[in-house]
């Protein structure tokens, strides 16, 4: 039986007065890839900023119910953020290295949570880091240069290698590859698939086939709910709910 | 909202509704030869075969054709999965007319062995079955889906008295009958065959309606 890494229970947040997410119930497994679709503003990068509690940097938000990631309640107000964003960590649509060379970048999460001092130990974290995104052989002899001269995909190569670095064991990724050329997407899903042995990731995307493709569950949001959530290969050939199959099929809106 | 590839689909689910019934039309042809003695028809079944080939590649391509455009999803997936299936189950059913009349123009200068009775009565089943599998597929009726899945039994039995009378009341007792035993009895074979492709038509329907395997799972019915 699978593990289950994250259990969503009875989840509703407010931006104030507007209900964002309504009454959510889900478990995301472990060592899988779960893709969250739905159209724009129907609350799917809400949800995914829950697991981190990025939505609190947002003045009104507001939310009840559990989120409970290896068992434990996130949503709570004594809740480690520091240790809570190492552990689960986050890609963005559009890759985001920080202005310093390729090994700073890498390099800069353990430093600032202060794991890792030793210089040794720093290079080895890098070589492994890299690799794991497969990135080392293009960038080995480069590690020195600025991460901003790098190619979308190599940047958000390196974004997904920052989080191995501080050893997260969730991914988020909110639209990774919507910025990228059909080749380079190809390659980011490859890394996605070579790293779901390690990793837990949750995707929000627009691209249904990319969903169809790389995930092995698929939720489908509307308007705040979570309509239907369930096996991809399930949603994407015999969806339950009328709304799912509109959506999927393309006859919403 | 309206979609262009609904006028699309529209247009697959005619041309799978043609096929369907020049199927249908190439058995009742291959049968009405067989019982008239007319090899006229039995030659007609048998040219006609390659324009129902050519049906079969042109719904063929158009569903290759219609998921490299718009990869469909969930019903929309099914429906073209299956409209590919069924293409293919009428082909070959088509095909076995051609069988039948081949056999037909085997017999057509020998005195027949019996009045046909059976045989005439198996090819009706069929051809009911092929309507009603067809009418299912355009209506999306599992009801009737079902009652073609069922009703393949009666042919089943159909059969098998046809065999055992040719068997034991003319091959066994008079060995000179095969040339004219053997060819009924092949035919009895064919139709019986037909009802099975008919049946994983049905079946398809079934899938493509409620998303529920039934192939190989009767019991599911």
């Amino acid at each position: 039986m699978d593990k289950i890494k994250i259990k969503i229970n009875k989840l509703n947040l407010w931006y104030s007065n507007f209900q964002a997410l309504r009454d959510i119930n889900a478990s995301i497994r472990e060592k899988k890839i779960t893709a969250m679709i739905g159209p724009s503003g129907c609350g799917k990068s809400t949800l995914l900023r829950v697991f981190n509690r990025m939505n609190d940097l947002v003045e009104g938000v507001r939310v009840t119910g559990e989120v409970a990631i290896d068992g434990e309640n996130i949503i709570h107000a004594d809740t480690d953020l520091v240790k809570l964003r190492k552990n689960v960590g986050m890609v963005f649509q559009r890759p985001n290295p920080f202005p310093l060379s390729i090994y700073e970048n890498i390099v800069f999460g353990p430093k600032v949570h202060g794991t890792i001092t030793n210089k040794l130990e720093l290079d080895q974290l890098v070589e492994r880091s890299l690799k794991s995104v497969l990135l080392w052989d293009e960038l080995k002899d480069k590690l020195n240069k600025s991460a901003l001269r790098l190619s979308l995909e190599q940047k958000q190569r390196l974004c997904i290698a920052r989080l191995i670095a501080v050893k997260s064991d969730i991914l988020l990724m909110d639209e990774p590859c919507s910025t990228l050329d059909p080749q380079a997407t190809a390659k980011i899903e490859e890394l996605m698939r070579e790293l779901k042995n390690n990793y837990t990731i949750v995707i929000v995307t627009h691209n249904m086939q990319q969903a169809a493709r790389i995930s092995d569950d698929t939720g489908f949001m509307l308007l705040g709910d979570l309509v239907e959530f369930g096996r991809t290969e399930d949603i994407f050939t015999k969806p339950q709910d009328k709304r799912t199959e509109d959506y999927i099929t393309g006859r919403y809106g | 909202m309206q979609r262009h590839l609904d006028e699309e689909l529209k247009e697959l689910h005619k041309d799978i509704l043609k096929m369907g019934v020049f199927a249908q039309e190439a058995i009742f042809k291959s049968v009405e030869a067989l019982k008239d003695r007319d090899s006229q028809k039995a030659k007609e079944v048998i040219a006609n075969d390659s324009n129902i080939d050519e049906l079969e590649l042109a719904i063929d391509e158009k569903c290759i054709d219609f998921i490299a455009r718009y990869q469909p999803m969930a019903g929309d997936l099914r429906f073209i999965a299956t409209g590919m299936k069924i293409n293919a189950e009428l082909e070959r059913i088509a095909d076995i007319a051609v069988d039948i009349s081949e056999r037909t123009l085997e017999l057509i200068d020998k005195p027949l062995l019996k009045p046909l009775i059976d045989i005439p009565k198996l090819s009706v089943i069929a051809q009911n079955m092929i309507r009603d599998a067809i009418d299912a597929f355009i209506n999306r009726d599992v009801e009737l889906a079902k009652k073609v899945v069922l009703s393949d039994s009666e042919a089943d039995k159909l059969r098998n008295f046809v065999q055992e009378e040719l068997v034991n009341d003319y091959l066994a007792k008079d060995p000179a009958t095969a040339s004219r035993a053997v060819p009924l009895l092949l035919i009895a074979r064919y139709l019986e065959r037909i009802c099975d492709h008919t049946t994983n038509i049905a079946e398809d329907v079934v899938y493509m309606v409620e998303a529920k395997v039934v192939r190989h799972h009767r019991e599911q019915l």
